[in-house]
């Protein structure tokens, strides 16, 4: 329980608890909390969830493939809010984005040859940018990834339990 | 990084090593909670897979669920000194 890293201001858990901490704060101070109506905790819901994925992927920022990929997911969102005809456009600059990632992969499928290219797709799928990369970048990425999902959910279940009481 | 290897090796078709996927996917296995625990050590590689992309996905509803507890919970804060008492005992 006690987390020898979390005692080091820059580490991933303590970037990811501040940042995510002031985003519930900004949310909580957006509405007025009186309401309680299903429309508002719903919209808190997805305002909380994209705090704590945006908060996780600012804190890794643009160090891993998976992490640029949900960080340019995030902005485009934002984008597409403001202009809705720029929807179009963002397919496309995702895949020059991708670039960086995608230089020695398309072979990598015929390569593979061991029998686990459908599991390895369905990982694809799970993985921010993961339809553009490698079998080994995707296999190093998803071990980040997911240490980075257990500290998020480390996190977030410390504060619910510490605002239930 | 193992990867980087891979990506200087030639100009067009990168090789990926055989060694780097195994050591790769033990690495992922030892993330595991299930497959972690159990003695045997004939896991296959595709087993991993998907005990990987069961995993995140459960990961991914516990973030759901929390948030969805959150967005309730936020209702009942109150004061903003609670924050540093929650960083506190996050430290701690």
């Amino acid at each position: 329980m006690n987390n020898p890293h979390h005692l080091n201001p820059t580490s991933l858990k303590s970037r990811f608890t501040t940042r995510f901490l002031r985003a519930l704060t900004k949310i909580r101070a957006q509405k007025p909390i009186s309401s309680s109506s299903p429309t508002e905790i719903f919209r808190r819901y997805r305002r909380i969830k994209v705090a704590a994925d945006k908060s996780m992927a600012y804190s890794v920022r643009s160090r891993r493939i998976w992490s640029r990929a949900m960080l340019w997911k995030l902005r485009s969102r934002s984008y597409r809010r403001q202009d809705p005809c720029s929807g179009r456009r963002s397919g496309k600059t995702s895949q020059a984005i991708m670039k960086k990632s995608s230089n020695e992969n398309t072979t990598t499928r015929r390569e593979d040859g061991v029998g686990f290219v459908e599991e390895a797709d369905e990982l694809r799928q799970l993985v921010p940018g993961g339809e553009t990369m490698n079998l080994c970048n995707l296999l190093d990425e998803t071990a980040h990834y997911i240490k980075c999902l257990t500290t998020q959910v480390q996190v977030m279940k410390k504060i619910a339990d510490f605002y239930s009481f | 990084m193992s990867s980087r290897r891979s990506r200087q090796s030639a100009a067009g078709v990168s090789r990926i090593s055989d060694d780097q996927i195994i050591e790769l996917v033990s690495k992922l296995r030892q993330l595991l909670p299930e497959i972690r625990d159990r003695r045997s050590d004939k896991v296959s590689a595709s087993k991993v897979l998907q005990e990987t992309c069961n995993y995140i996905r459960s990961l991914h509803r516990e973030v759901d669920d929390l948030s969805e507890r959150l967005s309730q919970l936020l209702a009942t804060i109150d004061a903003d000194s609670a924050e540093a008492a929650i960083i506190r005992s996050l430290i701690m």
